[in-house]
């Protein structure tokens, strides 16, 4: 039995196995040489060592897209976090329609990303977009929206928390998780909804607070699509985001052993903010069995 | 991360709210549906934006302020986008791309999950953990090795850079769905394939007769989010898609976007045809989801 359990373990196993020798490690090292390189598609690579990193350093638009990129973060994180949070405490309740108040917070999430690119160029339409629209019925002054520098980015924060549905069944599955006995232990103790929330509801969430936190943050640092299809990086650079500027230096510019770097650099980042997340989350997240990690 | 705590048994069948302890009191549940409505009109609003705008003639959008009922109904925009670029064609494609894709990654993800949760192998458990390593690294780290691989093979412009990772456990994020699978399947009692092993049943027949009839909630879980993830991709056919009449959905949209600027009810048209068939999968498979994704226990 011992040797059939392992012969099949491993052959189930296989595909997953190769398909992260294939599609992950091998890239990973490629890149990481690549990134070492001079290279544009059809000559071959040479060697330079670090002066791809080195350029970076000197390169403006490295830093612009960072900043961007890490300004669009620290806006759309916390929103979707909140929004989310509140909308699936709201579903947990004992609701009538259900089901369709579920598919309703959920529905934007289903758009497809550039269908929803499209939608949104037309809802920001300074001129004719249902935004200032909207804004010009109530009587208030209406906004550039995309389409000037300062107020680019923060627009984008806007659209990003409609699609907040992903964060929100989590934390949905996370509620369903917590354990009702420490509700009726707060009950017993004469404490009301706000007592069960602070005393229960948060402290049991923690966990999965963070989970959404780190998952929200690596994916917000690779946002592509508004820049591309929305605004090409625009107006005058206000929207280059991280990987559209890498994607635009390997594929517009051809440049693979630079994007290969700023990959690399932006791996690193990636590596380093989760690390310091989970460093810090041994202060605030709390786990019910205690080693469970 | 080999010690991942299993979850509890699911107990009864539909998820019920577990929350609601004593019946709040009426002005509570007021507040509640008032939150609920309030909540929804913004999350809607660009959905009744998107449809009256694809209903309108071109004229009629830019009034000021707003319309919100189209005089006429133009019904037209509908027939019009659709046939001015090959929409049909652009749905076929992506429809394949996504069955494969879904196939591929449930049938492998399933038999890694079982391999990593009910068989018992030397080093298991650290090439599970290598493999869940993957999970944090940025996809912009693999993306051009992984499209020069393509470009080397030969090939670009098919289906393939866009399929084949599917059937190696959805390579890269697909380690997620193994993590989800392998959870759902530690609920299941390991007496059922005892008993299976002592009649003589191989690892397969255990696996295909008794774990994966029990899992359907997770396979459903696995599967909308495959689908929904290949429907909705742009960066993939971007990259890998050059003729036309290989686009998917996306990248033609995306195109009739940068093309027809000024035909807005026709853009419109097009993105509510788009959106419509995920939303009707969507509705009618969301109970089966949202109890999968419950059970499945992702919180940890």
């Amino acid at each position: 039995m011992r040797r059939l359990e392992t012969r099949w373990g491993i052959l189930m196993a296989l595909p997953a196995i190769l398909g992260f020798l294939i599609f992950t490690i091998g890239p990973m090292a490629a890149s990481a040489f690549f990134s070492l390189t001079d290279w544009t598609i059809g000559a071959s690579p040479s060697f330079v060592g670090l002066d791809n990193y080195t350029a970076m350093a000197r390169d403006e638009l490295f830093w612009k897209s960072l900043t961007t990129t890490t300004y669009y973060t620290l806006g759309s994180v916390p929103l979707v976090l909140i929004v989310s949070f509140a909308v699936a405490m709201l579903l947990n309740e004992k609701v009538r329609g259900l089901a369709i108040w579920r598919t309703i917070f959920y529905l934007p999430t289903l758009v497809p990303a550039i269908a929803n690119v499209v939608l949104w160029i037309w809802i920001f339409n300074p001129d004719f977009g249902l935004l200032n629209s909207l804004l010009r019925q109530g009587g208030l002054p209406g906004s550039q929206w995309i389409y000037a520098e300062s107020t680019a980015v923060p627009s984008l924060i806007i659209m990003s928390t409609w699609g907040f549905g992903n964060t929100m069944v989590i934390f949905l599955a996370g509620l369903q998780g917590v354990p009702r006995h420490l509700y009726e232990a707060v009950s017993i103790d004469g404490g009301g909804p706000w007592r069960r929330f602070w005393h229960v509801t948060l402290p049991m969430m923690t966990p999965t607070i963070f989970y959404n936190l780190v998952v929200g943050v690596v994916g917000t640092f690779q946002v592509f699509n508004q820049a591309y299809v929305m605004t090409e990086g625009g107006p005058n650079h206000a929207t280059l985001f991280y990987v559209y500027y890498l994607f635009r230096k390997a594929f517009t510019e051809s440049e693979m052993g630079y994007a290969s770097a700023l990959a690399w650099t932006l791996f690193m980042i990636i590596m380093v903010v989760t690390f310091l997340m989970f460093r810090n989350a041994r202060r605030w997240v709390y786990y019910e069995m205690a080693g469970a990690r | 991360m080999t010690a991942v705590a299993a979850p509890d048994r699911p107990r009864a069948k539909g998820v019920a709210p577990t929350q609601g302890l004593r019946k709040p009191r009426r002005y509570g549940r007021i507040l509640l549906y008032a939150a609920l409505l309030a909540g929804s009109i913004p999350t809607l609003l660009p959905f009744v934006w998107l449809v009256r705008s694809a209903l309108m003639q071109d004229a009629q959008m830019f009034v000021s302020p707003p319309e919100w009922i189209p005089a006429p109904f133009q019904w037209s925009n509908f027939g019009e986008a659709l046939t001015t670029q090959p929409f049909g064609r652009y749905f076929v494609n992506t429809l394949v791309i996504a069955v494969i894709s879904v196939l591929g990654t449930v049938v492998t993800c399933a038999v890694a999950a079982f391999s990593f949760s009910r068989l018992r192998w030397r080093g298991r458990d650290v090439v599970f953990a290598l493999l869940l390593s993957g999970v944090m690294l940025p996809y912009a780290v693999t993306l051009i090795p992984t499209f020069v691989m393509w470009q080397e093979l030969g090939a670009l412009d098919t289906i393939a850079p866009l399929t084949v990772p599917s059937w190696f456990a959805g390579a890269g994020g697909g380690v997620f769905n193994i993590f989800l699978l392998r959870q759902f399947f530690l609920t299941i009692p390991f007496e059922l394939d005892e008993a299976a092993y002592i009649d003589g049943a191989s690892p397969w027949r255990v696996f295909w007769t008794i774990v994966m009839p029990l899992s359907k909630p997770a396979i459903i879980v696995v599967t909308i989010f495959t689908f929904i993830g290949t429907w909705n991709d742009f960066l993939g056919p971007l990259l890998y898609l050059q003729s036309e009449e290989n686009y998917t959905l996306s990248l033609g949209l995306a195109s009739f976007q940068s093309m027809y600027l000024t035909q807005w009810g026709y853009l419109m048209a097009a993105s509510a045809a788009v959106i419509a068939p995920i939303i009707a999968l969507f509705f009618f498979l969301q109970r089966y989801f949202i109890e999968g994704v419950t059970l499945t226990g992702i919180k940890n």
